[in-house]
């Protein structure tokens, strides 16, 4: 007889849940007692990531905390789609800050909650990228020093989206934004410019910090408990594609972030006091041409005569990555 | 509202606003027909019972029934079926098809093994019906029948019933237990086998015995022959008379080096029964190349394995007493094989035909209102021949021919008797909506390489008749199983629901239940792109 042993199989592993797995191993998101964190009738384009990525952030955060949870959001896409006067999406104790103050604010309600002797609700703050890496960079690097106890939630999109598309300091080297076309001898961003916020969050040596996209929510969610089961200052960057800003179709949001990190150009890993403690590996990787193809924010890289060297730049960039970080299995052994 | 000191206006809720008002499409769960099924000759669902078997422990059981609503005989296909349903597996495009074929024995010899039954689905109709013949296409079109509440009587010229299955099939391909098990477990249902009853005169017999309708299932038994110029001396024999006989206790004495004509699954049994039988050399002729054979691959990667030489692009000239004169031929640039004129040598004891088979329609008598045409009965979609409630299916109508082929024609036989005796018009054909691996995402599905089932060892292979193809262990199975990608079906992996960004996908509950919430939903069509079995699709909205 052939004996084959039993591994996870069929979708348990990547999928959201399934009728087969054990309640413990599916997601929060499969489950239909979710808090649904944010919900239905906010007005986020179709097919926003960010405002998938908000909700299944904020489920496990509430989940991980018996639904103890205090947010505060910095101004952004998130917070104009979600709370257009006087309505609001969130189904969670939610405060407005200013753009670029919303570490700063979610460190008060950490300090008031201390304060009032209540260990036991968290506070989880969030902005969009140019809410922490251009104008909150300032506060939220007070926070890490400080180690106030927050986790600070980054949806990254690259870019500001609901102002016109304009570049930020998250802006990828060779994407075209409203205010980027003019620049250099050539159409999109330049290289050599930008912030990595996860590497500069781990120069702070907090106690935890994170990457992750919604293309894997088990990976996200993960990362969200293991945030919330630590005190002190956390950081979790989350990749979010915007189908307005990056000219993606709106049914393939998941689809570009997924090739984003099988590119290698988005590295998933996690973080202890400043040391990489563990990575998510590419399961079948792809040239950066597979990402880049389907967003029109690269569209001048390929029309002709196109921009091979930019592209060769950038899978240099991937490349660089995957090595630095042990990406790729096959590339390790 | 009851609003704290200094506020003015409480929140609303964004639920309020109905954003499902931007839509131009919208999502929708659909069902479509998956490859396997679409292609099992016998009509088997098999994605659903794959799906009830991914459970383990009672799903077995709720899978075996499944595969029992069209196929009786779940332990004999899961060894003799070519499996047209891996051939179409959509996994095939992503590693290695789902061994189908292994989870279909495995589910049969459970249920053999655990005595599991079935009963009729109706009460006893009074309406009686002759089926003769009991080879798979007879048993499958009875048991469909009794199962509908009729009173099936089988008759059979040979001693015991099975037709093809027992005198067709060797015994390392299908062990008689197993065929004897699932045979018995059919009869169960009440029908009437008479065994050495052969129906020499079919018009007489329905006049005599007032039978509500008939379904003829007499098989293709004779082995075709062909001439060759032969010394007197040869001995030349048929491949269907050869595995008929050895059934029957006969040990035909081929001699030490036996030469099969042909190039079908029957040749490739004949030179593997040849080899068993104590022949040292079992060489096949065959006209064509190895891809243009119809014999299965699998068959013929077994015989070669088993010593089995084959001899391709060869035709015999003909027959000497010291052996064969053997004529070479090439392919045309049509691909036709054409003769070239050179010739060699083939030593052979004995020269063993496996041209093909012929009905023997001789029952029929001359005066019958049934339409033959090149030695096989005339039917129509409905099975039906052209006398009024006289039926045929199995090797005696025009076709393909193979045990589940036969399976399949016997229940879709019974499906138009069953119509015909209640005075129903038969039921249009369904449209195929096929599941193509293009709407598949398999991203989400994880590496996982084909359990492949082990073979006897060698030296059995060549002195015994013992089974070749041994089954997969539960676990195994399980794991089989489990490879299936569900093309077309849910299979309640919750994406749709947990990737919604506008919380538009309810869930309802039991396994594979949602609805989109069109007062939310934008039509993004994230939930169409990431559901893995491709499952939902995107309608235009009416404007």
């Amino acid at each position: 007889m052939t004996t084959t042993p039993l591994r996870l199989y069929q979708v348990g592993t990547f999928a959201a849940g399934n009728r087969l797995l054990d309640p413990s191993e599916r997601t929060v998101q499969s489950s239909a007692d979710r808090a649904s964190s944010i919900t239905s009738g906010h007005r986020a384009c179709r097919g926003c990531g960010e405002a998938l990525a908000a909700r299944v952030v904020m489920d496990a955060a509430m989940r991980a905390t018996g639904g103890r949870l205090v947010t505060v959001n910095a101004t952004g896409c998130l917070e104009v789609f979600s709370t257009p006067f006087p309505e609001s999406a969130w189904q969670v104790p939610w405060l407005h800050s200013l753009f670029g103050n919303a570490a700063a604010v979610a460190s008060g309600v950490a300090a008031a909650m201390r304060a009032t002797g209540r260990d036991d609700v968290r506070v989880l703050a969030q902005a969009g990228d140019g809410g922490t890496v251009d104008i909150g960079l300032g506060c939220l690097s007070g926070m890490f020093e400080r180690n106030d106890d927050v986790l600070f939630v980054c949806y990254d999109n690259q870019g500001y989206m609901n102002t016109g598309v304009q570049r930020s300091g998250a802006t990828p080297a060779g994407a075209s934004t409203a205010n980027t076309r003019p620049v250099g001898s050539g159409i999109g961003n330049a290289f050599g410019t930008g912030k990595n916020l996860p590497r500069i969050a781990m120069a702070h040596e907090i106690p935890y910090v994170a990457t992750a996209t919604i293309a894997d929510l088990h990976d996200l969610e993960a990362k969200v408990t293991s945030a919330m089961s630590r005190r002190g200052a956390r950081y979790l960057h989350v990749l979010v594609p915007c189908p307005l800003g990056w000219g993606s179709d709106a049914s393939d949001t998941v689809r570009v972030a997924r090739l984003a990190t099988q590119s290698g150009l988005f590295p998933v890993f996690e973080a202890e006091h400043g040391t990489v403690t563990q990575v998510t590996p590419i399961r079948r990787r792809v040239p950066v041409e597979e990402y880049l193809r389907l967003q029109t924010r690269f569209r001048h890289l390929f029309t002709e005569p196109g921009r091979p060297d930019v592209v060769a730049a950038l899978q240099a960039q991937a490349d660089r990555d995957i090595a630095r970080y042990g990406l790729d299995p096959e590339e390790e052994s | 509202m009851n609003l704290p000191f200094a506020v003015t206006l409480g929140p609303g809720s964004s639920r309020a606003d109905h954003t499902g008002a931007w839509r131009t499409e919208r999502a929708v769960y659909v069902q479509r027909t998956a490859p396997c099924g679409n292609a099992c000759p016998a009509g088997e669902d098999v994605r659903s019972w794959l799906y009830d078997a991914e459970s383990g422990g009672a799903g077995y059981e709720a899978a075996w029934r499944r595969i029992m609503e069209t196929n009786p005989f779940p332990a004999v296909c899961g060894r003799v079926c070519y499996h047209p349903c891996e051939t179409a597996c959509n996994r095939g495009h992503l590693d290695e098809a789902v061994g189908i074929n292994s989870v279909e024995r495995f589910l049969g010899d459970e249920a053999l093994a655990q005595g599991w039954r079935v009963e009729a689905t109706a009460a006893p109709t009074g309406r009686r019906v002759l089926v003769v013949g009991s080879g798979p296409a007879g048993l499958s079109a009875a048991y469909h029948l009794a199962r509908r509440g009729h009173a099936v009587t089988v008759r059979e010229s040979a001693p015991v019933a099975g037709g093809m299955m027992r005198y067709g099939i060797p015994r390392y391909r299908l062990p008689r237990e197993v065929l004897d098990a699932e045979i018995r477990r059919l009869l169960a249902l009440g029908i009437q086998l008479e065994v050495d009853t052969p129906v020499t005169d079919l018009d007489a017999v329905m006049e005599a015995e007032g039978w509500d309708a008939a379904f003829l299932a007499v098989g293709a038994q004779l082995g075709h022959r062909t001439y060759l110029p032969a010394a007197s001396a040869a001995r030349i024999l048929d491949a269907v008379s050869l595995l008929h006989g050895l059934e029957e206790g006969e040990r035909p004495l081929l001699g030490r080096r036996v030469a099969v004509y042909g190039g079908g699954n029957t040749a490739v049994d004949a030179a593997r029964t040849a080899r068993r039988l104590g022949a040292s050399d079992a060489v096949v002729v065959y006209r064509r190349t190895r891809e243009r054979m119809p014999a299965h691959a699998e068959e013929v990667a077994d015989a070669e394995a088993e010593g089995v030489v084959f001899h391709w692009l060869s035709t015999i000239e003909r027959v000497e007493p010291e052996g064969l004169v053997i004529e070479r031929m090439e392919l045309d640039e049509d691909g036709f094989p054409r003769l070239t004129g050179r010739t060699e040598r083939l030593a052979a004891d004995s020269v063993v035909l496996a041209l093909g088979q012929d009905t023997d329609l001789s029952f029929l008598g001359e005066a019958s209102a049934l339409r033959v045409s090149d030695g096989t009965i005339d039917t129509d979609r409905a099975f039906a021949t052209t006398r009024p409630g006289v039926f045929a299916g199995g090797d005696v109508v025009a076709g393909e021919r193979s045990v589940t082929i036969a399976i399949g024609h016997g229940r879709r036989a019974a499906e138009s008797i069953d119509d015909w005796l209640a005075g129903r018009p038969p039921a249009p054909e369904a449209d195929v909506d096929l599941a193509p691996y293009e709407a598949l995402n398999t991203w989400y599905f994880q590496d996982a390489d084909r359990a492949h089932r082990e073979r006897l060892e060698l030296a059995r292979r060549s002195s015994t008749f013992d089974e070749v193809v041994h089954g997969l262990d539960r676990e195994t199975a399980l794991y089989e199983a489990r490879r299936c990608l569900s093309c077309g079906s849910c299979f309640s992996c919750d994406n749709c629901y947990a990737m919604c960004p506008d919380d538009a996908v309810i869930k309802l509950g039991p396994p594979g239940e949602y609805v989109i919430d069109l007062d939310y939903c934008k039509g993004c069509g994230l939930c169409v792109q990431e559901c893995p079995a491709g499952a939902i699709v995107m309608v235009p909205e009416e404007t």
